[in-house]
């Protein structure tokens, strides 16, 4: 919070950097793991050169993967937004076959805006993602630091401190934890 | 048991897809249908996945990479369609009290 960018309301960095290409790194080295399934030694040294020329190749458009904060604490810090969102998931699930079967359809919708403290890409579209699958709500554009969303069940004259509170907060104070 | 367990998930997994279909069918303009589209259908599909992940235990893995994929792509599909439908001067349906 105190060490907020001064363009937290400007434009995003998108240079790549060596940061950046980490971030692509690891990403890629995970996917490999996964796909393959296997620690065999064959496997990982095929991996490791799979993984290079791929960042390699990647490199130049890797500055929307900037802004993660790294720490020993990362896959943590992932897990609890994991679990925030997943806990998400499953309300806006009920929530929507609520509406859905009952007959009256029970749907007031509006347009409300949300404003974001997240500066860097990767983290407002996590933010944005998350906002989308969580319920009643759908991002429907990101420009700067305001986030424009579909709420099903839009309270009349919503103003964007409170809706921001009702929508983005909960996500938010997970992401800040590891991106920028 | 494992083969029931696994298949009870995925007949939850195809409840979520058919209350999506549902909401599709019910819902009053497009941008509440994406909403329940989007949502019901990724838990749909992320069910189903689990059981699949009973049924063939070994498949794990690639299981975990399907639904990463799938919880990043299928939310920015539905803001870009929802984006450029605003951006077109789609106006959301709104109900009768609030006009």
């Amino acid at each position: 919070m105190s060490n907020a960018t001064p363009k937290a309301a400007g434009h995003i960095d998108r240079h790549p950097s060596t940061e950046s290409g980490l971030t692509l790194l690891v990403m890629v080295a995970i996917v490999w793991l996964l796909l393959t399934g296997s620690l065999a030694i064959q496997e990982l040294v095929a991996g490791v050169l799979v993984t290079l020329a791929v960042t390699l190749i990647a490199y130049p458009r890797s500055g929307i993967l900037g802004g993660v904060r790294w720490s020993f604490a990362l896959p943590w810090y992932i897990l609890v937004y994991l679990w925030v969102f997943t806990l998400a998931l499953f309300k806006s699930n009920f929530d929507v076959a609520r509406r859905v079967l009952t007959p009256s359809l029970p749907i007031r919708p509006g347009i409300v805006q949300v404003r974001t403290n997240l500066t860097s890409a990767l983290g407002r579209m996590l933010l944005a993602n998350s906002i989308t699958l969580t319920p009643g709500t759908l991002t429907i554009d990101v420009e700067n630091d305001l986030l424009t969303i579909h709420w099903i069940d839009c309270p009349p004259d919503i103003d964007l401190d409170t809706a921001t509170a009702a929508i983005a907060t909960d996500f938010e104070v997970a992401l800040r934890r590891f991106v920028r | 048991m494992i083969n029931i367990l696994g298949s009870l998930f995925i007949l939850v997994g195809a409840l979520f897809c058919f209350l999506g279909a549902l909401g599709l069918m019910r819902m009053p303009d497009v941008y509440n249908r994406i909403q329940t589209g989007t949502k019901a259908v990724t838990l749909g599909v992320l069910f189903t996945l689990l059981g699949v992940g009973f049924l063939h235990p070994d498949w794990w893995a690639k299981l975990i990479a399907i639904g990463g994929f799938l919880l990043m792509t299928n939310p920015v599909g539905s803001s870009v369609i929802a984006r450029a439908l605003y951006k077109a001067g789609v106006q959301p349906w709104r109900a009768e009290g609030d006009r």
